[in-house]
């Protein structure tokens, strides 16, 4: 990529945009065009070819139907693995995380293959939808304080050997596998069960991405005063509801 | 405010029941008792708890009272308690009618309001969009109503295909006739299993929840105001009445101006259905249209009132096609504007959605932002690049807001909040 653009790649908003994904693209574009970058953004239909030479890739949630939709086009697809294979970020939420699995359950309760660029697989969980405020704490590897997000799930994501937790949840459901785990990664790839803008309450996960993209160790502060305030209501308001349940 | 509101609870004297059985006469009076119970301890109308208090008397109770009515039913995302307005006053053209004018919309608050319309000769009722097809069953509509559908509230209520799949299951073989909105591909499949359509063209300004075919999965293509699906062939219907600018199209190519009090592009396309739905009752749509013209403020929504020396107007936005239906009636820049967000359970408890809106469309205008989740907004509105201010209070607000009225739009709670807070 030439140092002063950031192509972000939008993947399926016709399919994948439920529970205010765009955030997720938004927050991306505005703190990198804060950062004086020139941001060229795609964003791609599910009857259109996903581009090979974006830097960032996004994808967000869905219902289970368009899930499944997703799943078959984007098999049929070579783009995606070919900008993972290029070192491009794929950064994925909810329906979209468990696509970028080894397999998922679809809409007709049929276990379906996905991309498997991520060793993680995901099935139906048994129990009651993961519904509310989560919080959790990050791989420390990844450098970001707590995540603070809204769950909405029933599904359940179980990582293998070459996958990372992406966190450790404080509150609420994460992976569901009663583990603690919440999302994972594996290089540049990344999924989340802190379903549609979890950018807007994390915005350092957006700067994680810049950062790995452009391939530098920081970036320009920026203002984070409405960002931080939005943190600490949600962190406090998660806190809460724990400690009122005990 | 102008026009008849209607009946809208248990307090009118139901001597024109006195056909009703015996079972449904004690029901009505029980939960008349119950909701004056309810009123007079301060809890609102009384009219959903009365409901509730006369179903368990009498399960049948509906299905009874809808019996000697010509009932209408009005169900959507946005939209529904206007219209269901709007076609009571066009119908009052032909007979007395019975309204849940306040918007009750469950089988409780409906059955409370037809409990309270003693003489009428049309019930039109605006449905919830989960009771559509449990209110179908009971009332045997002569015409039903479907305006829109797109995400609302999605922590709790179904998906928004699936909301479509249901009402197309239930409305299967109704006798009814449907008055659909042929621009909004889901509405159009829900509706396209039903004997007896009359299409509208109203418009669709939200696409986001109909870029996949209803019936394939297929991606839909939509040149100019077309639309189809190019791996299937489901498509947009022909069209029998249209919204065309400011007037109403009818089938035989007549067009009838419409002049509202209402504000805005999604009241013109709620009146054009409201007209089609009178034509299906033998009224006029120049009649149904002048009628309509009284209609001044709906629930509180579109309400201009004084507020610390200016005049605040009231708007409720509840999802993402609403709020985008909004911004295209407010005054231009730099016309004030204020916004509150809750999300308590009758909102929605995750603020997601905010990222669905187009905020951006406030850019120029001085923004004050207030309600439950302010700091949700103000990130939302910090990434929109529009010029914002975090106040406390309605009174802080106005306060900070510079000349001019001031366009004041929340959601569902926030709305009531504000109402509570300008009439003290």
């Amino acid at each position: 990529m030439s140092e002063s653009s950031l192509r972000v790649v939008w993947i399926y908003p016709d399919l994948l945009s439920t529970y205010g994904d765009r955030g997720n693209v938004l927050v991306v574009q505005r703190r990198a065009e804060q950062r004086g970058l020139r941001v060229e953004r795609y964003d791609v239909r599910s009857d259109q070819p996903v581009p090979t030479a974006g830097d960032i890739y996004l994808i967000g949630g869905g219902e289970d139907r368009p899930q499944r939709l997703a799943g078959e086009r984007l098999r049929q697809d070579p783009g995606l693995h070919r900008a993972v294979e290029n070192g491009a970020i794929v950064f994925a939420v909810c329906a979209g995380y468990q696509i970028l699995g080894h397999e998922f359950v679809d809409d007709l309760g049929q276990r379906t293959p996905g991309l498997g660029l991520l060793d993680v697989w995901s099935t139906r969980g048994e129990g009651a939808r993961n519904v509310g405020d989560i919080l959790a704490d990050p791989d420390p590897r990844l450098g970001l304080p707590p995540m603070t997000g809204f769950e909405n799930h029933q599904g359940v994501t179980h990582l293998g050997q070459g996958a990372s937790p992406l966190a450790r949840v404080r509150v609420g459901g994460g992976n569901g596998t009663g583990n603690g785990t919440e999302g994972a990664w594996q290089d540049t790839v990344f999924g989340t069960y802190l379903h549609g803008p979890v950018m807007a309450r994390n915005p350092a996960i957006a700067d994680l991405l810049i950062k790995l993209a452009l391939d530098v160790g920081a970036l320009p502060p920026v203002d984070n005063t409405w960002y931080d305030a939005l943190r600490e209501e949600r962190i406090a308001a998660a806190t809460a509801s724990v400690a009122g349940e005990q | 405010m102008a026009g008849n509101p209607g009946p809208t609870g248990l307090s009118a004297p139901d001597a024109g029941r006195d056909s009703l059985p015996a079972r449904a006469k004690v029901a009505v009076t029980a939960g008349r008792v119950a909701a004056a119970v309810s009123r007079r301890a301060g809890r609102g109308s009384g009219s959903v708890i009365g409901g509730k208090v006369s179903l368990r008397v009498d399960p049948d109770l509906l299905r009874t009272l809808a019996e000697g009515l010509d009932i209408v039913l009005v169900s959507a995302t946005n939209g529904k308690t206007t219209t269901t307005r709007l076609i009571a006053e066009a119908l009052r053209a032909a007979g007395p009618v019975v309204s849940n004018a306040l918007g009750a919309n469950m089988p409780a608050g409906i059955t409370s309001a037809l409990a309270g319309g003693k003489d009428a000769q049309f019930g039109v009722i605006e449905v919830d969009e989960k009771y559509l097809n449990t209110v179908a069953d009971e009332t045997y509509p002569k015409a039903v109503a479907l305006l829109n559908l797109s995400r609302d509230q999605l922590d709790r209520a179904a998906e928004t295909r699936m909301l479509a799949e249901h009402w197309r299951v239930g409305l299967q073989g109704t006798s009814a006739i449907v008055v659909a909105n042929a621009d909004d591909p889901l509405v159009t499949w829900a509706a396209s299993s039903c004997p007896q359509v009359v299409w509208v063209a109203c418009g669709q300004t939200y696409r986001e929840d109909s870029y996949s075919c209803p019936s394939c999965g297929g991606v839909l293509q939509r040149p100019g105001e077309d639309w189809y699906c190019g791996s299937c062939g489901f498509r947009r219907p022909q069209p029998h009445w249209a919204l065309r600018g400011t007037h109403a199209v009818d089938p035989h190519g007549g067009a009838w101006p419409i002049q509202l009090q209402l504000p805005g592009r999604a009241n013109l396309a709620n009146a054009t259905a409201a007209a089609a739905v009178a034509a299906v009752f033998g009224v006029h749509p120049q009649v149904a249209l002048q009628r309509m013209q009284e209609v001044k403020a709906v629930a509180g929504r579109y309400d201009v009132l004084p507020y610390r020396g200016r005049d605040l107007r009231l708007l409720l936005a509840k999802n993402p096609a609403g709020w985008l239906e909004t911004f295209t009636l407010i005054d231009q820049p730099p016309a004030p504007v204020i916004l509150s967000v809750n999300a308590l359970s009758a909102d929605g408890t995750d603020t997601s959605w905010l990222w669905d809106v187009d905020y951006e469309r406030l850019r120029g205008h001085p923004v004050m932002v207030m309600g439950q989740r302010k700091l949700d907004l103000a990130v939302r509105l910090e990434v929109a690049g529009v010029d914002f201010r975090v106040v406390d209070s309605l009174e802080q607000a106005v306060q900070m807001a510079p000349p001019g009225r001031i366009e004041a739009i929340a959601n569902y709670t926030a709305f009531q909040a504000l109402r509570r807070d300008v009439k003290n």
